[in-house]
């Protein structure tokens, strides 16, 4: 028993007397500290020691470098990617303060740009949804085209085939059919602009002008390269937008701008984008026996397992700690804080991203990570 | 005073059938019968604001 006390002092968290502690700083920090400064402790009532130390001589005293150097962080910085669909991703972000971690996320919300309808022009719509709840909803809908290839436009701009997108909407419920339900599917591109004529103040037929519409393209988009084989649609097309009764009718037009997600959240280009540090469970004590049994049944995402060892003997280990959801229910009661130990490593980040579908969710990060180094840029060149 | 006042079609409430009504008519649809009805959406736009 001592020796395998001895084995797994590692993780458990030894109850040093402060008399006991060396009197010569070993250039490492004491256990119980080194675990303060890296884990979050779950506690039955609240977290502790959630703070992260940033000050480099915060252990001066007992003679270790807290600083932070860029060698080492090189060293220890570990990304790695767990599961990678089409649409969602997540990926272990190791080595990393909670600060930067945050800021990634913050930028997938609110700082990458994506193409959403803006702008909705109603030429009929006698549906019973009110033209400003469409055009509500049409915002929402999240378009399958890269927001890379388009300008911002400002309040000023005319509509080019370089800012815009030019969606048309027009459905008809006849009259004697049934109910029938709008979906984005029916939003068709208009690879050319608009194809609403802007009347002018006094509208002469006989002048020889063109015809003025809402956007002014001098070229089709569809001839561009990056649209060629890859024409301009909703994401999903089965989105229901309105639902139409006999006799109804929605014609509209819906223009597309780029946008970034702090404006409205239709330019998010993510759908979640959050992160959860590393759980970390430890036993404490060797739970065995009935002991063992009552705790794998305590966990409801089943983080423990059993181990048998022979004549019946049987003792809890931790199987699934990635599962653990810090439900705590597994120091609930009794004196099981003593026998386990919930924590969080604090620099190990399981990173979720899913996208709404405009970029795949690789590239969503390897954008926030271009933004967030311009910001840097910017920070130094204002400096310097 | 016009001459002719011109007819204006209106859009049932209930069946969606066109009406064309004149002054005097009875406000009612020639097809269910509902009595209210809608007037329909002018086609001609004026966004003076889009104008050089």
């Amino acid at each position: 028993m001592v020796s395998e006390a001895e084995n797994s002092r590692e993780q458990k968290t030894p109850k040093i007397p402060v008399w006991d502690l060396p009197d010569v700083p070993k250039g490492e920090l004491p256990q119980h500290i080194q675990l303060q400064r890296t884990r979050v402790h779950c506690t039955f009532d609240a977290p502790t020691h959630t703070e992260n130390v940033q000050y480099s001589g915060a252990y001066a005293a007992m003679g270790v470098d807290n600083s932070l150097r860029l060698g080492e962080f090189r060293k220890n910085f570990k990304v790695e990617v767990i599961k990678l669909t089409e649409d969602d991703m997540e990926f272990d972000m190791i080595g990393i303060d909670a600060a930067i971690a945050n800021a990634f996320r913050r930028i997938l919300i609110a700082e990458l740009p994506t193409m959403a309808i803006e702008k909705v022009f109603v030429a009929n719509n006698t549906s019973v949804v009110q033209d400003e709840v469409l055009a509500h909803r049409l915002g929402l809908v999240p378009l399958q085209v890269d927001p890379r290839h388009f300008n911002y436009i400002s309040e000023n701009d005319e509509p080019t085939e370089k800012n815009t997108i030019v969606f048309k909407l027009h459905v008809r419920c006849e009259r004697g059919s049934p109910r029938i339900k709008v979906k984005s599917g029916d939003l068709q591109w208009l690879p050319n602009g608009s194809g609403f004529v802007r009347s002018t103040e006094k509208s002469n037929p006989d002048s020889t002008s063109k015809t003025k519409t809402y956007t002014s393209f001098s070229s089709s988009q569809d001839s561009l390269p990056e649209f060629v084989d890859k024409p301009i649609a909703p994401k999903h097309d089965d989105i229901v937008l309105s639902k139409l009764g006999p006799g109804q009718e929605i014609e509209l037009e819906a223009h597309a701008v780029k946008g970034m997600g702090k404006t409205h959240a239709k330019w998010s280009p993510v759908a979640t984008a959050w992160y959860r540090m590393l759980p970390e469970i430890v036993l404490l004590q060797d739970i065995e026996g009935e002991k063992a049994e009552e705790l794998v049944k305590k966990c409801p995402v089943k983080v423990f397992d059993i181990e048998d060892f022979g004549k019946g003997q049987k003792r809890a280990t931790v199987a699934r700690p990635r599962s653990c959801t810090l439900c705590r229910e597994c120091i609930r009661g009794d004196d099981w804080e003593t026998l386990v130990a919930v924590r969080r490593v604090k620099d190990h980040f399981i990173f979720t991203i899913e996208s709404t579908g405009a970029l795949p969710p690789e590239v969503l990060f390897t954008e926030a990570v271009k933004i967030l180094e311009d910001k840097c840029e910017r920070v130094i060149s204002e400096l310097s | 005073m016009d001459p002719q006042p011109e007819p204006v079609s209106y859009i049932c409430g209930d069946c969606g059938q066109d009406n064309t009504l004149k002054p005097g008519d009875v406000i009612q649809c020639r097809e269910c019968g509902y009595r209210i009805l809608y007037k329909k959406r002018t086609r001609r736009s004026n966004f003076p604001f889009f104008l050089s």
